[in-house]
């Protein structure tokens, strides 16, 4: 059954939405959060264990240092306050894809709180969206659900289980209620969790991979009429899981809810599921009296206390942030807006960056990857940083334009065959035979042949018929197979007679 | 603490999937009520300048170095296993939930 919508305009025009996000963030230690068993995605099934994994009666969990230090280092980065002193507890239910029928979590005292991100949108609109709460936990096993028409749980007969991600450290980053976004709110959605997963990835706390699952997003939607204060009932589309995903949950949820209040009907608080094919969502688990998860201090657990030298040896080491650097590039390199935008959106600013550092202008570094290399990237279907050009290489292609050995034409050839794994752009130029003849050396030598082959033609240009030089030129040209630069020639051959031009 | 009921005892029973009949969920009620007023008397004596104890002892941040362990074959994960299949837990499929 589809559900109906309104317009996105439409909706826009009646209702107010007010979004909610939690992100969920896989640490990349080495191993698990109270396991010494590996975090390694994708081995054999059930490999990546050991006993405290798998919920063995009488083992007992002991915290990843590590993955305590990176917790705080996204708290940190999402200007939060670091809890002096916090537990975790027991988030107790009754599902296969947890063996020890609780996830260890935090309650009522996560590790990091009350803090805030800036997002910049697309048009320089910088949004503040202020954070509950970072706390940690750990990931649950991963279940197929066999038999059935569609792999879902419904009609399934039977589900098989997975626990190598079970125990794998997680921080859930959740926000406060997020207003005033307006039809800006999809958008918002997509840059917000853009922001967490470079800063985490900036951080080197998480591989950040969104199809891997490493950054997971619960999108919490709600619609209220226009100035009125209350919070609609909202729903939580569940593992929207890539940015685009997420701009278009919204957007559809948006919709779906304005249909909803327009039929007079309440919107029902359930969980929704993203189905990126479609690009909709259907309807979940109602929230209902089984989401009672008798939380409780986890008692094989003593308390985490974070000293402020502790914490403060850890503020010592975060790296600048991402908006921060991307405002200091801009500046350093002289770009406009326009063109640092698309700078960012191509991908390619950390390449420039490295081909700046490797001695090319700011530039020559965007002409190089803009004009040429994005393009072959698209083609080749990879992200341009993939494609295998290295900074040395755009500097020496650059340096052999700059002294006139090749053209712009030629340099792009030699690209391509750096590409094609054919040798440096020196070797490339030698074996392709491609060098603009513009060292003077060649030519002069070349020159003083054709002079000397022609003594009459050299005295008639010695005594002012300066138009007489084409002969000579020619025989240059002839000589070089045509690759001399003619007006270069031109000039030398006046320099060696002695006569103006 | 509240005194634990009938209901409640169902509640929980559902919660933790333990399928209870009628008899037992009188009889459960009935033990379950003494011991939660067994623990109240332990309330009563902290009174209200005791804060919540979860851990009894003044310990906290017992790390372990992110360093890798041991860990299990699929044979070893499994071996308790009621059910498998293909290396990996074979379970029910649990229809009310996702």
């Amino acid at each position: 059954m589809t559900d109906a919508t309104l317009s996105f305009e439409e909706a826009m025009e009646k209702y107010d939405p007010v979004l909610g996000f939690e992100v969920h963030v896989e640490l990349n230690t080495k191993t698990k959060m109270f396991s010494s068993a590996p975090n390694v995605f994708g081995d054999e099934p059930n490999t990546n264990v050991n006993e405290v994994d798998l919920g063995m009666p009488g083992v007992l969990p002991v915290v990843n240092k590590t993955a305590i230090e990176s917790s705080i280092k996204i708290g940190l980065a999402l200007n939060c306050k670091i809890a002096e002193t916090c537990r975790f507890a027991r988030k107790n239910y009754f599902y296969p894809d947890t063996p020890k029928n609780f996830q260890t979590s935090q309650y009522d005292e996560p590790i990091a709180y009350d803090g805030y991100l800036d997002i910049e949108l697309s048009d320089g609109t910088m949004f503040r969206v202020e954070i509950e709460r970072a706390h940690m936990e750990e990931d649950a096993g991963k279940l197929t659900h066999m038999g059935g028409a569609t792999g879902r749980i419904q009609g399934a007969d039977y589900s098989l289980v997975d626990y190598n991600r079970s125990g794998v450290p997680l921080v859930e980053i959740v926000t406060k209620p997020i207003e005033g976004a307006g039809s800006r709110a999809p958008e918002l959605a997509k840059a917000y969790v853009a922001a967490v997963r470079e800063i985490v990835k900036n951080l080197g706390v998480s591989d950040a991979k969104m199809e891997r699952g490493n950054v997971r997003c619960d999108a919490n939607v709600s619609l209220r009429p226009h100035g009125r204060e209350r919070f609609g009932i909202r729903s939580e589309t569940k593992n929207v899981n890539s940015l685009r995903a997420v701009e278009h949950a919204v957007r559809y949820e948006i919709q779906r809810h304005a249909a909803v209040l327009d039929s007079g009907e309440p919107v029902i608080q359930e969980t929704r599921h993203w189905h990126e094919d479609t690009r909709t969502t259907t309807s979940g688990r109602a929230k209902s009296d089984a989401d009672d998860y008798r939380y409780f201090p986890e008692p094989d657990l003593v308390p985490i206390t974070a000293s402020r030298e502790w914490v403060e040896e850890l503020r010592a080491t975060l790296p600048e942030p991402p908006a921060a650097r991307r405002k200091r590039l801009q500046a350093d390199w002289g770009y406009s807006d326009l063109e640092f935008r698309d700078v960012v959106n191509a991908g390619v600013m950390d390449e420039i960056e490295e081909t700046i550092a490797a001695g090319a202008t700011p530039t020559v570094a965007r002409k190089w990857w803009m004009g040429e290399i994005v393009g072959r990237a698209k083609n080749a279907d990879v992200d341009p940083g993939q494609l295998g050009v290295k900074p040395a290489t755009i500097v020496e292609l650059n340096q052999m334009v700059e002294d006139g050995k090749i053209n712009n034409k030629m340099a792009s050839e030699v690209l391509d065959g750096v590409l094609a794994g054919e040798g440096t752009p020196a070797e490339i130029v030698e074996k392709r035979g491609l060098a603009v003849v513009s060292d003077d050396a060649p030519l002069l030598e070349a020159i003083d042949a054709a002079l000397a082959a022609q003594p009459g033609v050299a005295d008639k240009i010695r005594g002012g018929k300066i138009q007489a030089i084409g002969a000579i030129v020619g025989g240059v040209m002839k000589a070089t197979r045509g690759q001399a630069d003619a007006g270069r020639v031109r000039e030398l051959i006046l320099e060696r007679l002695g006569v103006e031009g | 603490m509240a005194a634990i009921n009938r209901d409640d005892v169902a509640h929980l029973a559902r919660l933790a999937h333990i399928e209870m009949s009628a008899e037992e969920l009188d009889r459960m009620a009935g033990e379950l009520a003494v011991i939660v007023e067994s623990v109240k008397s332990v309330s009563e004596a902290a009174g209200d300048d005791v804060p919540a104890t979860s851990h009894p002892i003044p310990l906290t941040n017992v790390f372990r170095e992110d360093v890798v362990g041991h860990t299990f074959t699929a044979e070893q994960s499994l071996s308790g296993a009621p059910d498998a299949y293909e290396g990996r837990f074979k379970v029910p499929a649990i229809l009310d939930e996702d």
